[in-house]
């Protein structure tokens, strides 16, 4: 049997990894799992500086998951090359950094950096929708993808590029375009969508940031659809995510197309989510039979 | 750091109405548990509601781990409605910032409505090794829990207010924490409560130059320090930052954190 999948020249033992953001660097859930036997850790949206956050609250719970205004904190590029880039080397899985900018200059500079630096990929998050400034600014429209990937690609010229898309557009399959015909290896997705929750007895929106991204089991059908939809629109492989809980869950998204598969929120209801579903896929294969689990993506046969 | 093991429910006691005390058997996280420390329970097998209920440890006891909590909302009611005999899927001992148990000479401790639970621990702890002086504040009678084992375990002073006067000292804690510092000074307060508490304590701490830890809440996603979504203003360093409720803390210097 075998589980190994090639994401764009990532070479994954498994096709799972762990969404961005919900993982931080690794150190935390490495107390309760095995990191060796992931696919692949994505790395928290890491930014050229140090970025501080949003105020508190941060998240809250909904119907189907949560919402989040995190609002990319995090120590920088530097600070991340240095402490958590050579302990999370200790492991034998691949390393993709989740790259977030402001501006394409920065996005452009810190995709130098990650150019030299000692990781596998790189998933660059067009589609944050907490932060003012960046991110959704360029990830909505084919032209804003194409422009900041192109640049992005004139720099990132030795690591596989993965362009991460929002689910908040009308029509995915533009960006997904943009970012294929700027040259980048692969797109992700679907990002959290843009949501807000307000508490009746204070008449105010619960997060502080008033909006905040969706995510967890009850996205994941719009994360089918949005990858099935790519899947038709570009040659480039896909990460597939939002709302993976178990095996089966990553199954539907590999034969709506995704190649591999990320866990995000999932993590947090139970640490050991992404073991069980590796273990997940491993049991649906044995049921049917099949021998390389390759050769299920994107065969899913339409009514 | 914390452990997730699937824990047997011992013993579950309604204290008062809509206030459930569990005694869980766990010993893996009893071994390394420390007062102030919490706990992220899992209150439902179905996915729904999604995310786990952080809840701070009442008692170490052996390889019992208690915990007390009121339902608020779906998670908790959802927890109360649990079997004695059945498992329960909890994470744990979590928070690296604990209540700092050593010699003092003459301690405050004070806690508000559920937030009097963490204080137990760190109460029992510190037997022995400070003069202890308890406040506990409920808003009325009907809230009021834990008083005898508080008492039991010895004290110089343990005084009960409720907001209304409807059980024992009328008025807030905090008044008459005040009114005996005044008379004889402590040189640690402890503190955890609703946020105007905390607010006051803090606020009377530093106005006094009292050393002071303070436990804080914070909405909570994977509450081992992931996520980063349980943010909190730190002012210690240079600079402020935000630092993280459930890995910093819960328990904080009072002049550390902005609340
Ligand atoms: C470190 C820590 C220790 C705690 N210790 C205790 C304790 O010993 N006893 C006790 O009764 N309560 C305690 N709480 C508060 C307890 O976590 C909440 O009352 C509980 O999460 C409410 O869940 P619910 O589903 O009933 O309410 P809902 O309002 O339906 O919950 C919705 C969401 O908001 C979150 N939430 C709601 N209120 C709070 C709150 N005050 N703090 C953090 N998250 C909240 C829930 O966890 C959930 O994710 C503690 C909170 C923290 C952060
Ligand atoms: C707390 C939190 C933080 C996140 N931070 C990032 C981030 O820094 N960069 C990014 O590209 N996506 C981030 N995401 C989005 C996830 O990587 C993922 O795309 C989304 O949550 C959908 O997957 P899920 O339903 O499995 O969580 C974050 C999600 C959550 C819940
Ligand atoms: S709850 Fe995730 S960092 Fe504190």
């Amino acid at each position: 049997m075998n589980t190994e999948v090639n994401l764009c020249g990532i070479k994954m033992k498994n096709p799972v990894t762990v969404a961005s953001g919900t993982f931080g660097y690794g150190r935390e859930y490495s107390e309760f799992i095995d990191l060796n036997k992931l696919g692949a850790i994505i790395t928290k949206g890491t930014s050229l500086k140090l970025r501080p956050g949003n105020p508190a609250p941060r998240i809250c719970e909904v119907p189907g998951g949560m919402l989040n205004s995190i609002g990319l904190q995090n120590p920088g590029v530097e600070y991340f090359a240095e402490f958590d880039l050579p302990w999370l080397r200790k492991f034998d899985t691949k390393i993709i950094v989740n790259a977030c900018g402001s501006t394409i200059e920065e996005y452009v500079d810190l995709c130098r950096i990650l150019n030299k630096l000692d990781i596998d990929g790189v998933e660059l998050n067009l589609s944050c929708p907490n932060v003012k400034a960046g991110c959704l600014a360029f990830g909505t429209t084919y032209q804003g993808v194409k422009e900041v990937t192109s640049q992005v690609r004139k720099v990132l010229t030795d690591k596989p590029l993965i362009v991460k898309l929002t689910p908040n557009v009308t029509d995915i399959t533009e960006p997904a375009k943009g970012a294929e015909d700027a040259g980048a290896d692969g797109v992700s997705g679907i990002n959290t969508l843009l949501g807000m929750k307000i508490d009746i007895d204070k008449r105010r929106p619960v997060l502080a940031n008033n909006t905040g991204g969706f995510s967890g089991p009850g996205v994941k059908s719009v994360g089918v659809r949005m990858v099935y939809q790519m899947s038709k629109a570009v040659k480039i492989p896909i990460l597939g995510m939002g709302g993976i809980t178990c095996g089966e869950d990553a199954i539907e998204y590999m034969l709506a197309g995704a190649t591999a598969v990320s866990i995000g929120s999932g993590n947090f209801a139970d640490p050991e989510v992404s073991i069980k579903t590796i273990d997940g896929i491993e049991k649906y294969m044995k049921k049917h039979n099949i021998e390389d689990i390759s050769s299920i993506i994107g065969t899913v046969q339409m009514n | 750091m914390g452990v997730k093991v699937k824990c047997e429910l011992l013993k579950k006691e309604m204290l008062v109405d809509g206030i459930y005390k569990f005694s869980v058997k766990a010993p893996e996280i009893a071994k390394n548990a420390k007062p102030g420390q919490f706990l992220e329970i899992k209150v439902s097998e179905t996915g729904e509601p999604f995310l786990r209920r952080p809840i701070s440890i009442f008692n170490i006891d052996g390889e019992t781990i208690e915990f007390i909590f009121q339902v608020k909302g779906r998670g908790t009611e959802l927890l109360s409605k649990i079997e004695e005999g059945k498992q329960i899927d909890i994470i744990g001992p979590l928070g690296f910032g604990t209540y700092k148990v050593q010699e003092y000479k003459n301690v405050a401790i004070i806690g508000g409505g559920i937030g009097i639970y963490p204080l137990y621990e760190l109460t029992k702890e510190l037997k022995g090794k400070a003069n202890l002086n308890v406040y506990l504040g409920f808003r009325d009678k009907s809230l009021v829990t834990c008083e005898k084992d508080f008492e039991a375990i010895g004290l110089n002073k343990l005084v009960v207010t409720t907001d209304d006067g409807s059980y024992k000292e009328k008025g807030f804690a905090i008044d008459f924490m005040k009114k005996d510092i005044e008379e004889h000074m402590v040189d640690m307060i402890f503190a955890c409560g609703p946020l105007p508490m905390l607010k006051a304590v803090r606020a009377y701490a530093i106005e006094n130059n009292i050393p002071c830890q303070i436990s804080l809440e914070e909405r909570m996603g994977c509450g081992i320090g992931a996520c980063l979504g349980c943010a909190v203003k730190v002012i210690s360093g240079k600079e402020p930052r935000y630092g993280h409720v459930c890995k910093e803390g819960p328990v904080f210097n009072a002049k550390d954190v902005e609340i």
